[in-house]
């Protein structure tokens, strides 16, 4: 007899002392570095009770190619190179803060016309940017169809780019001083295209997901984060005002004339991914709205500076100028004799505050160039975001931070 | 609108003979420290009932190997979104002595920031939680924004400054 009251052939078990005690064990679930669906190389080391997500441990820097390194060596033309490929989804607006941070230093005032040409510019790569982001977050939610329908208008978006500066990707946009070229005409039909375009796929896109089902079952209260914790992790762009803070840089700090445009600071509430992803959508109309005025009050006049001793000439001009050759030879070869000073200046990147801190002790190259860069500070929060939730939430709260691996790792 | 002298005197009175070389490259208030205050201070700025420094930029290290006793220099870049008003807090350190406290209990963004300082400089921020190398390979000996580690390899011979106009 094993057990007086154990007696299986009646199945008379003995009396239950509460539900069967299992041994608590994590299972360590390993995301990444080369994971599709984290779009980038970052690594997450999961720490899972079941399906749920106990802590992450991240690791980053596998595309840290030291750009603020390289930058103490090279001259301030060649920097935009590398502000090209930290957030690559939306190259002319750092090429553009590029410019801008160093004209702050030189003193010098750009005329209308291009500031105007730079805020069309940067909100084309701002549409662009968040086109890849919410393209990509319906992917990772199963939805591929919107992803394949807008991603067309980046195409156009890239052919535009294209038109302008000749590159596609990593555009090297613009010049110290203004524009290397002013708008074609072709450009300028291009662009009015898109305006045309661009609101009806926007609108099937938006129709494809605001209100669909499987996608806000997937997406709706998933990675909330509240204001505060928002703002202690430095969230800044698209992420912080999901979270409701209405901080816009273009709006605190205007640069580059963005204080005679009319737009609305599109904000969220709960910071969740959905609130991310419409905050987002939203962000293209006004992008929009901000072309259109644009292009309707286009001012006459040049498309650069008169700053000769910095602003790259045209190669016609050097062919038949001597003035022009001698200044040409002089940039090209380094010898621009930049103030000594310090400047932080700030633009409104597709993800963020993107900051230039540059230190010059009147060399050819910075003495010290840091770049503020969004992700990397905001991508810290994400093991408190994703607690708690389960493998595939922890995807989409990822694909909705929009975290660029060229900006993280600079 | 605040305005630079108006936080400027108010830091003054508040900390006194810990806050130096006040200035305003490009209209944005810079000063420096002493690492002893500077916990103090982003916290008396965060929780001040008009300024509300309630966010925290950036924060680098910049080196300057020419000035003995200052080699070293940590930069805080902080913004007060309610009030529209950025600043800018220097400490230098001596490189015998790279010890500052850390600001990650006050501001949670300060965490990796600081790793990348420490990363980049070898600067030591003392009660961080979890001080580590972030975007470089942990076996790294040497901590490479120093400026005695040249960017291109020193033997090479094609590379000569004086064929780039350096």
């Amino acid at each position: 007899m094993v057990s007086e009251d154990l007696d299986i052939a009646n199945k008379n078990l003995p009396a239950e002392q509460g539900p069967v005690q299992y041994v608590n064990e994590l299972t360590t679930l390993n995301l990444g570095p080369t994971h599709p669906a984290t779009h980038g190389i970052f690594q997450n080391v999961l720490q899972m009770d079941g399906e749920k997500i106990v802590s992450s441990e991240q690791t980053i820097g596998y595309i840290h190619r030291a750009f603020e390194k390289i930058a103490e060596r090279r001259p301030f033309y060649q920097i935009t190179t590398l502000t090209d490929r930290m957030n690559y989804c939306s190259s002319p607006i750092n090429n553009m803060g590029w410019h801008m941070t160093v004209e702050k230093l030189l003193g010098i005032d750009i005329p209308k016309r291009a500031q105007y040409i730079r805020v069309i510019l940067m909100e084309l790569a701002r549409i662009a940017d968040h086109v890849v982001c919410n393209g990509i977050l319906g992917v990772d939610t199963g939805a591929f169809t919107g992803f394949l329908y807008i991603y067309q208008e980046r195409e156009n978006i890239y052919e535009i780019y294209e038109e302008i500066c000749g590159a596609r990707l990593t555009t090297n946009m613009g010049r110290i001083g203004g524009m290397e070229r002013d708008l074609s005409p072709t450009a300028i039909r291009k662009i009015k295209e898109l305006l045309v375009r661009f609101p009806k796929i926007l609108r099937e896109f938006e129709n494809l997901f605001n209100r669909n089902r499987i996608f806000m079952d997937r997406v709706v209260n998933v990675g909330s984060i509240s204001a505060e914790r928002a703002l202690s992790y430095g969230f800044t762009g698209p992420n912080l005002r999901a979270a409701g803070v209405d901080y816009d840089v273009r709006v605190m700090n205007p640069y580059s004339s963005y204080q005679d445009f009319e737009f609305d600071i599109p904000v969220g509430q709960s910071g969740d991914t959905y609130d991310r992803f419409m905050v987002r959508n939203e962000e293209m109309w006004q992008s929009l709205r901000i072309i259109q005025q644009a292009m309707d009050n286009l001012p006459e006049g040049p498309y650069y500076a008169d700053a000769p001793q910095y602003y790259l000439p045209p190669k016609q001009e050097v062919y038949k100028n001597m003035e022009a050759l001698i200044y040409h030879f002089k940039i090209v070869m380094g010898e621009i004799d930049a103030p000594v000073g310090e400047v932080y200046h700030a633009v409104e990147g597709g993800n963020g505050e993107l900051g230039f801190y540059l230190i010059s002790d009147g060399g050819r190259a910075p003495y010290r160039l840091h770049f503020r860069r969004p992700c990397f500070i905001y991508y810290q929060a994400y093991p408190e975001m994703c607690k708690g939730l389960t493998l595939s939430d922890a995807i989409v709260i990822m694909s909705s931070m929009n975290v660029i691996a060229g900006e993280l790792d600079a | 609108m605040l305005t630079n002298e108006e936080v400027a005197q108010t830091i003054i009175n508040q900390f006194g003979e810990a806050v130096s070389d006040f200035d305003d490259p490009y209209d944005l208030l810079t000063f420096s420290t002493t690492r002893e205050t500077i916990i103090p201070l982003i916290t008396y700025l965060k929780d001040h009932q008009t300024f509300q420094v309630g966010f925290l930029t950036d924060i680098t290290g910049i080196h300057y190997p020419d000035s003995v006793g200052k080699e070293f220099c940590v930069v805080y870049h902080l913004h007060s979104l309610t009030n529209n008003f950025r600043l800018r807090v220097k400490v230098y350190l001596s490189a015998d002595d790279l010890h500052i406290p850390t600001a990650s209990p006050v501001f949670a963004s300060a965490n990796w920031m600081e790793r990348e300082t420490f990363d980049f400089f070898g600067i030591i921020f003392d009660g961080h939680p979890d001080l580590r190398r972030i975007l470089n390979m942990e076996e790294m000996d040497y901590f490479p924004m120093r400026k005695e580690y040249p960017l291109e390899d020193a033997t090479r011979e094609d590379k000569i400054d004086a064929l780039f106009g350096r």
